[in-house]
């Protein structure tokens, strides 16, 4: 079975699709094409501050390698986050009645 | 179908924001309880997977893109509380990090692709199996239509929440809303089901964690 073989083949098919990022439709989504279509998407206010903004890590020149490295960095981080979470919020007493 | 800031007015942040807090405290209320060892790799990848899968944009009609929620993955897998949890998990981090999704309509984003598309897809799943009966081909029949109906949902809810706000009247938000969503859902219903039958065919115990 490996237990612990079948979350790590997972997260690495997590990555190659982060890898392939640069290939997706640069269109607007379907609430952009509708706030523009509609005449409001010039309501939409910046964002206060800027991390990695829109999927692009900033000060890298080749845009496709901004957007691996940054598609990299969240699929790890939100594998990270997701993990420890539920570590935390875990029910203890399952294991204390499986004893 | 990440709201920016600026397209809702403040008691539409309030009110959404209320919501969806409410829900992530029961969330983690109810996952204190039910959550054991097992689920804990499964809520990694599944946040792991809906965040690289967001960014593959794929083209629908009308030089429009669209990308899964993913919210009915996780509510077929692991329930609709979890999904709200992963939904939480990966918006917060999509605002905070990437700038995809506004600050103050984090609640409403939470609200509308966590709670809406989470328990929307669950309830449907249910009620279709119950329908179509217990076999793997009736569990991706129900997968395809839950997963299409949350999108479907979801857009619903952002197009009200437009409407309430006075950005948009919802006469015309709400076609325009509904219309290309119902597009975009039909890849959520593919996706979803791809993934659901990839897990049946290589590791069937994991359909069977307890659901939350």
């Amino acid at each position: 079975m490996g237990n612990k073989k079948w979350w790590l083949i997972a997260l690495v098919f997590c990555l190659l699709l982060a890898t392939i990022s640069p290939l997706a439709s640069s269109s607007p989504d379907g609430l952009e094409k509708v706030a523009e279509d509609k005449g409001f998407i010039g309501a939409a206010g910046d964002a206060p501050f800027e991390i990695i903004a829109d999927y692009v890590f900033p000060g890298i020149e080749n845009e496709a390698v901004a957007t691996i490295l940054a598609g990299w960095i969240g699929t790890l981080l939100l594998f990270g986050i997701a993990y420890v979470i539920a570590w935390l919020v875990r029910s203890r007493g399952e294991k204390a009645a499986a004893r | 179908m990440h709201i920016p800031d600026g397209f809702l007015n403040t008691a539409t942040v309030v009110t959404t924001g209320v919501v969806s807090a409410g829900g992530i405290a029961n969330a983690v209320r109810i996952a204190n309880k039910k959550l054991g060892e097992r689920h804990i790799p499964m809520m990694g990848i599944l946040a792991a997977f809906i965040f690289a899968a967001q960014m593959l944009n794929f083209p629908v009609a009308g030089g429009t893109s669209g990308h899964v929620i993913g919210a009915a993955l996780v509510a077929i897998l692991l329930g609709p509380w979890a999904a709200v949890i992963i939904m939480s998990v990966v918006l917060i981090a999509q605002s905070l990090i990437f700038q995809d999704g506004g600050l103050l309509a984090l609640g409403a984003n939470i609200f509308n692709m966590g709670v809406v598309a989470g328990f929307g897809a669950y309830y449907i799943y249910r009620l279709m199996g119950t329908l179509l009966g217990d076999s793997n081909r009736s569990r991706l029949v129900s997968g395809f239509v839950a997963a299409w109906s949350s999108v479907l949902l979801a857009s619903i809810a952002c197009a009200i929440e437009l409407a309430v706000s006075g950005t948009s009247p919802l006469s015309v938000v709400l076609p325009a809303m509904a219309g290309v969503h119902a597009l975009i859902g039909i890849g959520e219903g593919l996706i979803t089901v791809a993934v659901v039958s990839v897990v049946m065919s290589t590791r069937a115990d994991l359909l069977k964690l307890q659901r939350i």
